[in-house]
């Protein structure tokens, strides 16, 4: 699998997940500058965590207009798959391939700790490894990660499946004590219509080795390699 | 021609900040203030003299990057 990984001045996790792309696929990621409004062909677009910009304006607003996002939403629009992380999701709803919006917190505090989530779903290039229903374990680290999306919206995603994981409690009870920023209905990560985009929060490429102190995002990539090599 | 831009939150989206704004001024001894929304002003330097024309592409401006149409409105003021 080949993947593209995405670096805009502020991100600050593009090494993250490119360790763990080669960790998972014994191969470096190409890292493709935001300036460059074309890159080699790859079988993954992973936009990264961070604070591009500054988060000025507003978080991923104009990482968003970035010549190389451009190149992004034609390849998106034809099925290229792309996973979005933290400020990456935001990149990506500002950029439209992902309904909703990130806003702040609900709380106000950056919030930066281990959070459980739910996985809606394994029927998707990026939970395949995964059982629906299953509870994994992740870090979070975001101020504005509350995600929103208005009541027509909402209902879409939820008829559709779109949702890709919630904010739970360590048993896997969805009851809003897991939910760290105020998500409505406690939701981590979506996906596309086509589930070849998705966007979440949490950081599954800092749960990959024991040395992290869990692995449980090491799946969503290997999810990822089997799915797309 | 100068431009002034205002972003706020849509009625009904949860503005914390303007909450903590808000019991902040109650604190502070203004127990009148019950309830804050804040916003943006974004000032603007138009190399454009044409006022119709400035107005929509300001609006263009706002629709693409300075207001996220999913939470916020936005408000132009043409100035002089």
């Amino acid at each position: 699998m080949k993947a593209a990984v995405l670096v805009f001045p502020g991100s600050n996790r593009e090494g993250d997940v490119a360790q763990a792309i080669e960790l998972v696929t014994g191969r470096k990621p190409q890292m493709v500058w935001h300036g460059d409004g074309d890159f080699e062909k790859s079988d993954l677009i992973v936009v990264p965590g961070g604070f591009s910009y500054g988060d000025y304006l507003r978080c991923g607003a104009m990482a968003a207009q970035s010549p190389v996002m451009a190149e992004v939403k034609r390849r998106a629009a034809q099925g290229v798959p792309v996973l979005a992380i933290c400020n990456g999701f935001q990149i990506v709803t500002e950029a439209g391939l992902l309904p909703g919006v990130l806003m702040r917190n609900a709380q106000l505090k950056f919030v930066c700790h281990d959070v459980h989530l739910k996985v809606e779903t394994s029927q998707s290039l990026f939970t395949n490894r995964y059982q629906a229903g299953q509870v994994i374990r992740v870090p979070v680290a975001h101020a504005e990660g509350n995600y929103f999306a208005d009541t027509d919206t909402l209902k879409r995603l939820e008829d559709r499946g779109q949702v890709a994981f919630r904010y739970c409690a360590p048993d896997g009870a969805v009851d809003g004590s897991g939910n760290p920023n105020g998500s409505i209905d406690n939701i981590a990560g979506v996906f596309n219509e086509a589930k070849t985009v998705m966007g979440l929060m949490p950081h599954p490429e800092n749960a990959v080795e024991p040395m992290f102190g869990g692995c449980d995002g090491r799946a969503l990539f290997e999810g990822l390699v089997d799915a797309l090599s | 021609m100068k431009a002034r831009v205002h972003v706020t939150l849509k009625n009904g989206v949860l503005d914390p900040q303007g909450k903590a704004i808000g019991h902040s001024l109650n604190r502070l001894g203004f127990p009148e203030v019950a309830d804050v929304r804040q916003g943006k002003f974004i000032e603007l330097e138009l190399a454009e003299t044409d006022r119709i024309r400035a107005r929509e592409r300001l609006d263009e401006m706002c629709r693409k990057l300075l207001a996220n149409t999913v939470i916020e409105n936005y408000s132009i003021e043409l100035v002089g």
